[in-house]
């Protein structure tokens, strides 16, 4: 090459009438110059592309994984509950129902506390304290779910099984209705754990995301309602949260595609029993510990396939509500673009 | 409105009790916050020493460290950034340079937000279909591409709201002295947008220095020393995962140890790219 790159976008820079290079080197070098332009264009669109080939590889590559297992079950894949790799008979219903389950109960404590962690930064909270809080929470988000897993496994289930769960079943054990979901002996580890961690980690992404559409109601709308004597949470319920309803839906959706497809963290307290029981105190499963439990010692094709079924249908479930959540998302920017 | 009637009393009574639920529900946050880390430097810091850096894995019921996971996450780690950074940055070029009112980069951002929180295991998965199957072995490739694939939406995320912000005055003065598209974008776009998508990188390798379920059944996990990619790569999240839910107690310590390394590991980075990302608004 004759010249490097610094020079060749002198050459190109300098006029018709420059006298230190002719008319030839300089249409040569325009000439390299459209040629690496175009190429340079298409190689981002190339990589722009692979991104969708990337999603389109998942699926593909799921689906032609999960054929046997497909093929051999059937539709009563979806609803047999047996699970046994020594006769080689797999149902997914237990993994389904742990991973709804326990993503159910994160929801039911993580979608208020993170609400009210958002009110309490966008209305109570001090200016200066707004941005280390912010941030703090946002750090939870960072810890790794295995760290969750470890801490739930040593720290949290043990202090559940001593203190909590036995209280909650000396409680509840006389109504009827709840004395089934919290029935039977306190193991730590259970559904019931799992959905409490999970709560803790999808905390961040619900807070944050209810502080910035908090944040984005306009102040003319809080003044006018506080100026007619509306109290804090008045506010709140009638102002805020009507205004921010997309958003805040969005991102509870966010939080739940977390939730559903979370391993490591579940994984570890869930305590990995094909079994759907009555009791939120129970081990059970989900989905996602299921795979990671079994996958590298499952034995025959069958066993390897029903597992990726697992995955794929983990993939179809987890797809529709962050599609779902997005498209929300969304719709608030194009509201706030107007 | 009358202080002392009813109504009022029940409005003030209602607005006190949710917040003090506000103030609740942040201090819970906050707990559980100083709770984990108080927990891990606890029980992971006395395992903390030389050894830790310098020795292998030991079998149960021996001495050892940590040396052979750290040196394989490191290496797998800067694999899967060399790989997946330049495709995000691409990606992310095309969709805000050269295509950012097209129905591609429509597509490509909403399938981009999705991979972005895709389940890790299944990622895993894909890339075992992929390659390790293919291959017939585990491999520490197979890990570093698994990482890759969640490395790429990261990148190009914030390549592609790095460079939206970018002023379009810079981009029209580097073409009225005439340079060429490209170069207008790699010599004047990206270095206006370079702190952010530098943050976009450090906040990649936090994600995946932490990442477990994908390498499960691809980098599978080796207890010696070992630098060859073709081969099972041991890395420090496996080795949590193995050891934490062994029964041997200088297992498990050695767990919290490494879980105490994962996370400070990962918490710098991202206050550093929270830093850099700062220093960005205010300049």
């Amino acid at each position: 090459m004759k010249w490097g790159r610094q020079p060749v976008v002198d050459v190109a820079l300098q006029g018709t009438g420059s006298s230190t290079v002719s008319q030839i080197d300089r249409a040569r070098v325009l000439q390299r110059l459209r040629l690496s332009d175009v190429a340079f264009r298409h190689l981002t669109r190339a990589a722009a592309l692979a991104v969708l080939v990337i999603l389109g590889g998942i699926i593909v590559s799921l689906i032609w994984g999960s054929l046997p297992a497909l093929r051999t079950f059937g539709f009563s894949f979806l609803h047999e509950e047996v699970w046994n790799p020594v006769t080689e008979q797999f149902g997914a219903i237990a993994p389904i129902y742990g991973t709804v389950v326990t993503s159910l109960i994160a929801m039911l404590i993580a979608v208020p506390v993170g609400l009210f962690i958002a009110l309490f930064l966008t209305e109570l909270c001090p200016m200066w304290l707004r941005r280390p809080i912010g941030i703090a929470i946002e750090l939870l988000a960072g810890i790794p779910s295995i760290i969750y897993g470890i801490w739930g496994l040593f720290v949290f289930a043990p202090f559940l099984q001593q203190h909590v769960q036995p209280f909650l079943i000396s409680v509840f054990g006389d109504i009827p209705v709840l004395s089934t979901l919290f029935a039977g002996p306190p193991y730590g580890i259970g559904v019931f754990t799992a959905g409490l961690i999970l709560a803790i980690m999808v905390l961040p992404f619900i807070t944050s995301i209810s502080r910035d559409v908090f944040e984005a109601v306009p102040p003319v709308l809080k003044e006018a309602a506080y100026g007619l004597g509306c109290t804090t949470w008045e506010v709140a319920r009638y102002v805020m949260l009507p205004y921010a309803r997309v958003g805040v839906i969005g991102g509870i959706m966010l939080g739940l595609g977390r939730a559903l497809g979370e391993t490591m963290a579940v994984t570890f307290v869930i305590g990995n029993a094909h079994r759907i029981s009555g009791s939120l105190l129970a081990p059970g499963t989900t989905i996602s510990a299921t795979i990671a439990n079994e996958f590298t010692e499952a034995v025959g094709d069958l066993y390897t396939s029903a597992l990726i079924a697992l995955g794929l249908i983990l993939f179809v479930i987890t797809f529709i509500v962050l599609a779902i959540a997005r498209l929300l998302l969304l719709r608030l920017n194009a509201r706030v673009g107007r | 409105m009358n202080p002392t009637s009813p109504l009022y009393a029940k409005r003030r009574r209602r607005n006190v009790l949710t917040m003090g639920l506000a103030y609740g529900a942040t201090g819970l946050g906050l707990t559980w916050l100083v709770i984990i880390l108080a927990v891990l430097v606890w029980e992971g810091f006395s395992g903390l020493s030389w050894a830790v850096f310098t020795e292998m894995t030991p079998p149960p019921g021996s001495a050892g460290g940590l040396l052979n996971p750290i040196v394989g996450s490191l290496v797998m780690t800067v694999i899967a950034v060399l790989i997946g950074t330049p495709l995000g940055i691409l990606a992310g070029t095309y969709m805000a340079e050269y295509g950012r009112f097209d129905k591609l980069t429509t597509v490509v951002r909403f399938i981009n937000d999705i991979l972005l929180s895709a389940p890790s295991i299944v990622i895993g998965l894909f890339v075992y279909e992929v390659m390790v199957a293919q291959m017939g072995h585990f491999s520490g490739w197979a890990g570093a591409v698994s990482l890759a694939v969640i490395v790429v939406p990261v990148v190009v995320r914030t390549t592609e709201d790095m460079l939206v912000l970018v002023p379009d005055s810079l981009r029209e003065a580097a073409a009225s002295i005439g340079l060429p598209r490209s170069l207008m974008i790699q010599r004047v776009a990206y270095r206006a947008a370079r702190a952010g998508m530098i943050t976009g990188v450090l906040l990649a390798v936090a994600r995946i220095s932490g990442e477990t379920a994908p390498l499960l059944f691809t980098a599978l996990n080796n207890q010696f020393w070992s630098l060859n990619l073709n081969a099972p790569v041991s890395s420090l999240p496996v080795v949590i995962f193995q050891f934490a839910l062994s029964p041997y107690k200088d297992w498990q310590s050695l767990a919290w140890t490494g879980a105490l390394i994962i996370t400070f590991a990962v918490l710098a980075l991202s206050i550093v790219a929270r830093i850099l990302a700062a220093q960005r608004k205010t300049s």
